[in-house]
């Protein structure tokens, strides 16, 4: 049975340079001495820190809490101690620092108490929680949390599960290491998501250059009590695009500032469904992935790494060589060059890419656009990427947005094929990142408003209460007092109501004078009486002494 | 004749009719121009410009009061968005009302505030909390640097902290591109 294939727009065929690492046993990474573990390492709110430095921490226990819908739990990959929660290097290609919890490991490698998730018998709703708790992220390159993505909401049943295996970066391998080696594991994991979704039709898209990972992902679905369709799809990057390979499998395109959950499928990445297989069937969180290291390195090859794992390790384990001139991480399409190689593996690093001068040769100085469209060709979005580059080194960010520049997934093929070796993609990331300072500082400012003009209003409200109160107030006295002399029969002017308010406020002052006097008078022995004596007498003094320059002052005129 | 005349007086009143009619029924509250100059001022209400407020200092520019110029914390970028809304020339920032600054969130250092909630009466956004005799602190995500709250301060503990840029706040910078040298 062979299912009609849909062609996507665009795209190029990079050399795969796939051959060099997908031969090799995968190796699980030695446990280093020590772990930084970021606590931004899905897209959504930071995880909180629930530990402490000093604590003794196990293997699997969460140190940090996922902090709103949209985020993820964070575990300790090894047991050891906590020697800091600070700001440490981490991933990322602007070389600032976050918040990381640095553990000490004990080497003993202990396990917290974990056991499977019965999740047939879970309400949906708890059961995403569960997941939430368990650090789930789609590690395709997004890290998105995948509790939210598998919360179909008003979209439920969603017809079409896709997962994706398409791998299409150049020189990456874990994903398909990972189908040739644990295509039970991850089709366990679909039955999961087929449960959360209420899916139908699960298609396992494969590009046709892993012929292994597609016998052995047919030859684990025909062992599945659902129907699993494997399809191989023609190898073109960017094929394994979540977008793109709905379109190759599906023909349905995901309309502009959509969800795919609108045109009823959702996208996972095998990576992700592995992950929660052994989440669901064994109580693991997610403290390691597969990460292909490769490129100018002795043995190109796929590790299980613990995260945390600083990234220095792996290419010493995978045998580091002379003339290296760089690291990327993931592949060489959309990959970000590492700042310092201290930094840790993260939920979404795939792949360490060392580059060398015989590789990865330095680009071409750049030349201007010369309008040839070759990127156009080549964009799988379906955009005009040399008009979006025109308007974004213009700073002429509105236009950019008329031209969908949110649709770009940045695929880098249109820097690819520019004959100009003009950096594209990064004209759109600086654009997306000024449109959403921007954004950022539009929300500030009406938040801003708001508040000043309640502030204002409320000021307003508040006098006026004021007001009205003491109005009240002075009319019921008013009434009060007009009621005592009209019984004693004497009708009292404005003047004499005024004059009564005040003699009322006077006794009322005296009274409570009278209240508040020291109560530590009585039952004092002779001596202390005398002494109070003394001291009345002399405040007597001074007060007559203070009066007399004011009573002359009064009489001076 | 006397039909032409009477017919283009009977087209003059219908369309006179309408006019007025529409003139009440679809006529705009307050004034959009204030509202549009409104929307570009950064919302500061820090009265650099000499006015109690941005709206108030929109509605001066919207009547000719005022200057363009006078926005310290909406910096040249401002001006030039003001300028172009207006159809006039851009200017430079008028010093006297002050240069622009890194944006900034006030800090209160807790063990010196003595409590007397006169940076909370400043605060022209409600962006401290505290009571009499309590400790005040500032909400950070809802303070737009203004600085209203230092001069009130009787213990002066109260600065400025310019926002240092981390993962959350980094931006793509403008790529470099290297033109290459033709002869």
């Amino acid at each position: 049975m062979s299912r009609e294939l849909f062609k996507f727009k665009g795209g190029v065929h990079p050399p795969e340079h796939k051959a060099e690492s997908n031969a090799r046993p995968v190796h699980a990474a030695p446990l280093p001495r020590k772990l930084v573990i970021p606590l931004r390492q899905h897209i959504g709110n930071p995880a909180k820190p629930v530990v402490d430095v000093g604590n003794h921490v196990k293997k699997g226990q969460m140190i940090a809490a996922a902090d709103g819908y949209i985020s993820a739990a964070v575990h300790a990959s090894s047991s050891g101690i906590v020697t800091a929660i600070d700001l440490q290097p981490v991933p990322h290609i602007s070389g600032l620092p976050d918040l990381c919890i640095t553990i000490e490991t004990d080497g003993r490698d202990e396990w917290i108490d974990h056991a499977p998730l019965d999740y047939l018998a879970m309400a949906p709703t708890e059961l995403r929680m569960q997941l939430r708790d368990l650090g789930l992220a789609g590690l395709g390159g997004a890290v998105f949390p995948s509790a939210a993505k598998l919360d179909p909401g008003a979209t439920y049943p969603c017809p079409t599960l896709i997962i994706n295996g398409g791998e299409c970066e150049p020189w990456i391998t874990c994903d398909d290491v990972l189908m040739r080696h644990h295509a039970d594991e991850i089709l366990q994991g679909v039955a999961v998501m087929r449960h959360l979704m209420g899916s139908t039709e699960i298609l396992v898209g494969i590009e046709d250059n892993k012929p292994e990972a597609i016998a052995a992902m047919r030859a684990a679905a025909a062992r599945m009590d659902f129907a699993v369709e494997v399809v191989a799809v023609p190898t073109l990057y960017p094929s394994g695009g979540a977008k793109q390979m709905t379109e190759i499998l599906t023909g349905k395109q995901v309309p502009s500032g959509k969800r795919s959950t609108d045109v009823g499928l959702q996208v996972f990445n095998v990576g992700t469904t592995y992950a929660l297989a052994r989440a669901i069937h064994h109580g693991e969180p997610l403290i390691s992935r597969l990460v292909t290291v490769t490129g100018h390195v002795l043995r190109p090859q796929n590790f299980e790494v613990l995260i945390g794992t600083p990234m220095h390790a792996l290419i010493t384990l995978a045998g580091d060589r002379d003339g290296t001139t760089g690291v990327l991480m993931g592949g060489p399409m959309m990959g970000m060059p590492m700042p310092n190689l201290e930094v840790p593996v993260v939920k979404a690093t795939n792949c360490l890419l060392v580059k060398s001068k015989e590789l990865f040769p330095p680009l071409p100085k750049a030349l201007p656009c010369i309008r040839c469209t070759r990127c156009a060709d080549a964009c799988p979005a379906e955009l005009q990427p040399q008009e979006l580059f025109r308007f974004a080194k213009a700073g002429d960010f509105g236009r950019a947005q008329e031209y969908h520049l949110f649709d770009c997934i940045e695929c880098g093929c249109c820097s690819y094929v520019c004959p100009s070796h003009i950096p594209l993609v990064d004209f759109y990331r600086y654009a997306k990142s000024e449109i959403w300072a921007h954004e950022k500082d539009k929300r500030a400012a009406d938040l801003a408003r708001d508040r000043h003009e309640f502030r204002l209003f409320r000021q307003e409200r508040e006098k006026k209460e004021k007001a009205e109160k003491l109005a009240a107030k002075a009319q019921a006295k008013r009434a009060e007092l007009a009621a005592e002399p009209a019984a004693g029969g004497a009708a009292a002017s404005d003047a004499d109501a005024k004059k009564a308010l005040i003699a009322a406020a006077l006794a009322r002052a005296q009274a409570r004078k009278a209240e508040v006097a020291p109560k530590n008078t009585d039952n004092l022995s002779p001596d202390t009486q005398h002494e109070i004596g003394e001291i009345e007498a002399r405040r007597a003094k001074i007060r007559e002494l203070a009066r007399q320059p004011l009573e002359s002052e009064e009489k001076n005129p | 004749m006397l039909a032409a005349i009477l017919v283009m007086v009977g087209i003059a009143v219908v369309t006179g009719l309408i006019l007025g009619w529409s003139a009440i029924r679809f006529k705009v509250e307050g004034n959009p121009l204030a509202e549009k100059i409104d929307a570009i001022l950064p919302q500061t209400q820090c009265g650099q410009c000499g006015f109690p407020g941005c709206r108030p200092y929109a509605e001066a520019i919207a009547k000719g009061e005022a200057d363009i110029n006078q926005c310290p914390p909406g910096g040249e970028e401002g001006v030039k968005k003001l300028a172009d809304l207006l159809g006039i020339e851009p200017k430079s920032l008028d010093e006297t009302h002050g240069a622009p600054k890194p944006k900034s969130v006030a800090f209160i250092d807790e063990q010196t505030c003595i409590g007397c909630t006169l940076c909370i009466q400043a605060c022209p956004v409600d962006a401290i909390s505290g009571a009499a005799k309590q400790m005040h602190t500032i909400i950070a995500a809802e303070c737009t640097g203004c600085e209203l709250c230092l001069p009130p301060c009787p213990v002066d503990c109260i600065s400025m902290v310019p926002i240092a840029e981390d993962l959350p706040h980094w931006k793509w910078k403008h790529p470099v591109v290297m033109l290459k040298r033709v002869a």
